[in-house]
């Protein structure tokens, strides 16, 4: 242990420690701008400076480690005159033009900017020349950068892309898309995880929210959303509403007060997933000589866009099913649209996800099987709705619950667990094992894939037949894990992967709340919705058995094929650049 | 006012001389990798700067050279604005009245065509090729990339174990370069930013003389391969490629010409540089992995290149450079003229000679020549003069190495060229003819020419002649195989695999032609992983020694520890080692004057250092 006095107070800490963490330990928070935990520990921005008795330079609290008998002062004269400066030095190449960023009033530049009494900049102000393909999901703004290197960082070491570079040296160091590509050329998941570690406004998605508000407007439309399940563990964060109060009901109330005519649970769609994938899987399996192994899962656009960049020859693994989202603009599109009795063009479909990539995936030219153009016309994130509510003058806090509307706002506890890394596997498990013998199992059986360690492996047995499962999420993580199958140093039937740590609870569409990642939080929120669900198996949700009696016949059958099924190669995705 | 006034040094002026000093400091320490079009613009300010501002070419046109370079690092400039450039640069530079002008047009000029890649980057793909890949100075001009800021940390903690394993991931030869290695490492160190650079070598002297190479032990090997890869040549970069190969799990022989392993470390480098109890440290612990070694067999004759290549499932050549060059004027032949690699042969195999009574004549004025001359005295030699046909300045070899010489009694005749040697009616030379050169216009690499001067050609009187002007490489029996050859050395590709040959690979001098040690360690090093990989495998060297925390030090500047000699006129006697390690007490600060570019500045971006590779 190693003791030292930070700002007249007696600190206790291991070595090793960095004078922030210590800091921090007695409730001394000191602001600071790259710093990412075990990520970006590079000292760039300067403004964590600390003083340090007897030493004439001040240091980098974030990444200096303590010393015994050390006396800190984070906030002399002498540390708050630097730390000042560095802001506006920072702000003198920062776009500071807040009422028109994404990020305004959750902002960490802003906010320390404000604690330091900054009302005036000592320097002009000259900020990088923007120029960017605004169409493409995800949007950088170069006149908002600070060069923090998050990005960067995020995207090396934990997604495993280096996406993101810096260019040029000199003055003119800043960050870009690498290797000199343009965004729309590069091998991008769209997981969306640099946005949600920008300190400030220079990465967002692009926004949609007009395109529903024009929708809403025209009064021959028939507006239909979709709740994905992570949506409903972090939509209140942005309202500053605890969890138990931002249910997914009071969300189904907000969006009513909107002018949206029907509100649906992607659950819904989750659940025909499961019936979908896990029957490709059982009868993947009975043929298993004529399938390359292990299986993987579909549902996460970030991993499809991950596949077929970095493995476009193992893309053939993949089911066939598509995602929720997608599964369920096809059935509102078709199914929903007979059920009202209206043309299928009327539909307007809309989908609220924790994700970026999904915009992409609503896109993709081969996903209109339902005949109406797209199949989900937009997708908002979870940061989107806040806006797009507060716009419409909803206040969910003071909004009573209400349900979703039916036959598509029904899910299950297995649906409601897609939401986070290991669900979508956990879901497929308690089906699977229905599927082959007829009972249902404890739906607490399957324990074992949860947790959040990156790669976690299982062997479930379904009456008799051993699955090898691993579950991964991060990117990183799974180009390890792509290796080990590719080296075969591991082998493995089904395979769930979730692009995002933590899976869709941590999606790169969720609020920002920033130096705290929250995945594991809500992901527990979604096992708790599993827990006290009513129906915890994704065969017995009624409006499946409906959908497959009355549209869809069975799982696999032709017309679950033509609506829920999709070709992965029939798209292009830039390939991984080779090294 | 008094008519004529005695100046006074006033602080402004003081101030500003010392800057100018120091700013000299700060452009040797330019780190490498930034962008030289940005570099360029920076030094034109300077020139700019400096200007009286009489002349229009210089006040003007720098000024407008500036805004084009701006334009065109804004990725605003066009090809015509690239032309507009070279066009302006060629005027200031014939127009310009003084050096102020031209000389800075000169430079620019220089730019355009050295690095016009840059410029063209900048204007046709709107982007600059330079980035940071990998910004440690030390680490970015060590061929080998030993973990330079790491190791140093290590022996400030005296874990000098540690230091020799953290060397060891890159380089199995810390002993050979703790004593001899030229110190690239050096040349741009950060440090050179407050003082003078960090002495490196000397630091990695400290953790070698305090752990001995022997003493520490080397990885375990990876599960063998069952892979054999056979090494032609038994000199640093062939046991470079053969330790790192074992470590991997596959099994080396090792090819020697001679009776023994170290290659011109041994045959080339006399024992005072390096003891040959030191350089065999370097050896046993590389053996330890399990190298087999074949002792005395001469490709060509005893073994052929095509048996190797049908046996062996790789083979690397690594014969290095070891034979003279011609040295092609009248009387060469006459008995008492050697060459230099010859006679530094024969120390090598510790048959010394003796020169006692006779004069010696060294020509050249590389580190070969300095050896050459140093040997000569400790032979006992009356008179020992290097001859040179440029001057001292223009010396190749290290400065310390000249000094050393001069110090133990050497005679340096400059800018003398070699003419004839004389000989008696026995053919025994008595003299070297020289003419003396003056020296003349630069060439293109930036070194004054040696042209002939209006003398009379002068008698230098001597009995031996040690010829140190180059080495070749014994081309032959490797080029009659079909490795393809250019100006007398093998020609391999920057991965060192041969062009149409499957499983030949070859480095280090016998590649280069006659370099440095610690670059055919380098090219050992990517031979054996790209071997490694030729065999199918993917084996990851990595080292796991922890690596201090950096601590706050003051940055006050201090100076530099140099390593001591032994005394010249003690020393000159014998072939013992001429020089002494640092105390504790000096190693200690010069380590602590790192600045750890591994953590503070762009380094801490990648974690410092590459781990693995």
């Amino acid at each position: 242990m190693v003791n030292l006095t930070i700002d007249n107070q007696k600190v206790t800490v291991p070595e090793g420690t960095t004078i922030c963490d210590a800091a921090a330990s007695v409730g001394i928070m000191i602001p600071k701008l790259c710093y990412l935990k075990e990520i970006n520990e590079i000292g760039a921005c300067r403004v964590c400076v600390v003083e340090i008795e007897g030493k004439e330079t001040l240091v980098a609290s974030c990444n200096t480690a303590v010393e015994e008998d050390m006396v800190v002062f984070t906030h002399s004269r002498k540390a708050m005159n630097a730390r000042k400066t560095n802001v506006e030095l920072i702000l003198s190449q920062h776009d500071f033009r807040c009422a028109t960023c994404a990020r305004s009033g959750n902002c960490q530049l802003q906010t320390i900017a404000n604690d330091l009494d900054i009302f005036e900049l000592r320097f002009p102000q000259e900020y990088e020349k923007n120029d960017w393909d605004q169409e493409f999901p995800l949007i950088r703004d170069a006149s908002k950068c600070i060069k923090c290197m998050r990005c960067v960082q995020i995207c090396e070491k934990v997604q495993g892309l280096n996406i993101w570079d810096i260019v040029n040296t000199g003055r003119r160091t800043g960050v870009n898309v690498s290797k000199g590509r343009k965004i729309a050329e590069a091998d991008c998941a769209l997981c969306g995880q640099c946005i949600t570690h920008c300190p400030v406004g220079a990465l967002r998605e692009r926004d949609d929210v007009e395109k529903l508000v024009d929708a809403i407007a025209d009064e021959d439309k028939i507006i239909v959303v979709q709740i994905a399940p992570a949506v409903r563990a972090a939509w209140g964060e942005s309202f500053g509403m605890t969890r138990d109060q931002a249910t997914v009901k009071r969300l189904v109330a907000a969006l009513r007060k909107t002018g949206i005519d029907y509100i649906f649970d992607t659950n819904f769609s989750a659940d025909l997933t499961i019936m979908e994938e896990g029957s490709e899987f059982l009868e993947r399996l009975s043929h298993k000589e004529d399938y390359a192994w292990p299986m993987f899962t579909s549902c996460c656009p970030g991993w499809v866009r991950f596949m077929k960049s970095q493995y476009p020859d193992m893309v053939s693994q993949l089911s066939t099913a598509k995602s929720p989202q997608q599964m369920f603009g096809a059935v509102a599109k078709s199914y929903y649209a007979e059920l009202l009795g209206v043309e299928r063009e009327r539909i307007f479909s809309v989908s609220i996800m924790p994700c970026t990539a999904k915009k992409r995936e609503a896109e993709l030219p081969v996903m209109n099987d339902a005949g109406a153009g797209q199949d989900v016309d937009v997708v908002l994130t979870t940061r989107e709705v806040g806006r797009f509510l507060r716009a419409k003058h909803v206040m969910p806090q003071i909004l009573k619950e209400e349900e979703f509307d039916m036959p598509l706002g029904a899910g299950t506890g297995a649906a409601v667990i897609f939401g986070v890394t290991g669900g979508v596997m956990e879901a497929a498990l308690r089906s699977a094992h229905y599927l082959v013998t007829g009972k249902n199992p404890d739906p607490d059986a399957f324990h074992a894939v949860r947790g959040s360690e990156g790669i976690r492996e299982a062997e479930i047995d379904i009456a008799g037949t051993k699955v090898r499962t691993a579950v991964v999420s991060g990117l990183s993580n799974t180009r390890r894990l792509m290796e080990a199958i590719k080296n075969g140093q591991a082998e493995y039937d089904f395979v769930e992967v979730m692009a995002c740590p933590g899976g869709c609870a941590g999606g790169g569409g969720q609020p920002i709340c920033d130096g705290v990642e929250l995945a594991d939080v809500r992901g527990e929120r979604l096992y708790q919705l599993d827990q006290e669900a009513p129906i915890r198996f994704s065969h017995e949700n009624p409006s499946i058995t409906q959908v497959y009696k009355d549209y869809l016949e069975k799982p696999l059958s032709h017309k679950a094929h033509e609506l829920l099924h999709t070709d992965h190669e029939a798209w292009q995705m830039p390939l991984a650049p080779k090294k | 006012m008094s008519r004529l006034n005695v100046v006074k040094p006033n602080k402004a002026h003081s101030t500003s001389e010392r800057l100018i000093r120091e700013f000299e400091q700060r452009i040797i320490a330019s780190p490498p990798g930034v962008c030289p079009v940005d570099m360029q613009l920076s030094f034109l300010k300077v020139c700019h700067a400096q200007t009286c501002g009489k002349c229009v070419p210089c006040r003007v046109g720098l000024g407008q050279l500036e805004n084009l370079m701006e334009e065109i690092l804004d990725n605003r400039g066009t090809m015509k604005t690239l032309k507009l450039l070279e066009e302006t640069a060629r005027n200031i530079q014939l127009t310009a009245d003084c050096a102020i002008g031209f000389e800075a047009a000169r430079m620019v000029l220089m730019g355009l065509e050295g690095f016009r890649e840059d410029y063209l980057s900048h204007v046709q793909e709107k982007k600059c090729t330079a980035a940071f890949e990998q910004p440690i100075p030390c680490i970015t001009l060590c061929p080998a990339k030993v973990d330079i800021p790491g190791y140093i940390a290590l022996v400030g903690e005296g874990r000098y174990d540690d230091a020799v394993k953290l060397i060891r991931k890159d380089n199995p030869f810390p002993t050979a370069c703790a004593l001899i290695c030229e110190h690239p490492c050096e040349e741009r160190c950060r440090r050179n930013m407050l003082d003078s650079s960090i002495n490196i070598r000397g630091l990695k002297r400290f953790a070698v003389d305090n752990a001995n190479a022997d003493q520490v032990e080397v990885p375990k090997c990876a599960p063998s391969t069952g892979k054999r890869v056979a090494i032609v040549g038994g000199g640093p970069s062939g046991l470079t490629a053969a330790y790192f190969l074992q470590l991997m799990g596959h099994q080396t022989v090792v090819f020697e010409e001679k009776p023994k392993l170290g290659g011109m470390l041994r045959y080339g480098i006399p024992n005072y540089r390096f003891p040959r109890e030191r350089l065999q440290q370097d050896i046993d612990a590389i053996l330890s992995t399990g190298v087999s070694v074949k002792r005395n067999v001469n490709i060509g004759t005893d073994v052929t290149m095509e048996q190797l290549h049908k046996e062996y499932d790789a083979v690397y050549v690594a014969i290095g450079a070891h034979t003279e060059k011609n040295f092609g004027i009248e009387g060469a032949e006459s008995k008492g003229v050697y060459s230099a690699v010859g006679m530094l042969r024969e120390v090598g195999y510790e048959r010394y000679p003796d020169y006692s009574g006779k004069k010696v004549v060294v020509i050249g004025g590389g580190n070969v020549a300095m050896d050459c001359a140093r040997t000569a005295i400790r032979a006992n030699a009356e008179k020992v003069s290097i001859v040179y046909r440029r001057r001292q300045k223009d010396m190749t070899a290290l400065v310390a190495e000249i000094e050393g010489a001069i110090a133990e009694g050497v005679e340096l005749l400059t800018l003398q060229a070699p003419m004839r040697v004389e000989a008696d009616e026995n053919g025994c030379v008595t003299a070297l003819w020289t003419q003396p050169q003056i020296s003349g216009t630069y060439d293109k690499a930036g070194r004054p020419r040696p042209v002939k001067a209006a003398k009379e050609q002068e008698r230098i009187e001597c009995d031996i002649i040690l010829v140190a002007i180059g080495q070749d490489v014994v081309c032959g029996p490797f080029e009659a195989f079909g490795i393809p050859t250019k100006w007398n050395c093998l020609v391999a590709e920057e991965d060192c695999s041969i062009a149409g040959m499957d499983g030949v690979f070859a480095g280090g001098d016998c590649v280069s032609g006659p370099a440095t040690v610690i670059k055919a360690i380098a090219a050992g090093k990517a031979a054996a992983a790209n071997i490694d990989n030729y065999l199918g495998f993917n084996h990851e060297i990595s080292c796991d020694v922890e690596i201090p925390q950096p601590k706050l030090n003051d940055k006050l500047p201090s100076g530099r520890i140099h390593l001591t000699e032994r005394e010249a006129c003690e020393r000159k006697c014998d072939f013992e080692g001429v020089e002494r390690n640092m105390s504790l007490e000096e190693a200690q600060q010069e380590s602590a004057r790192c600045l750890r570019c591994d953590h503070f500045g762009c380094g801490v971006l990648r974690g410092g250092r590459e781990e693995k590779w």
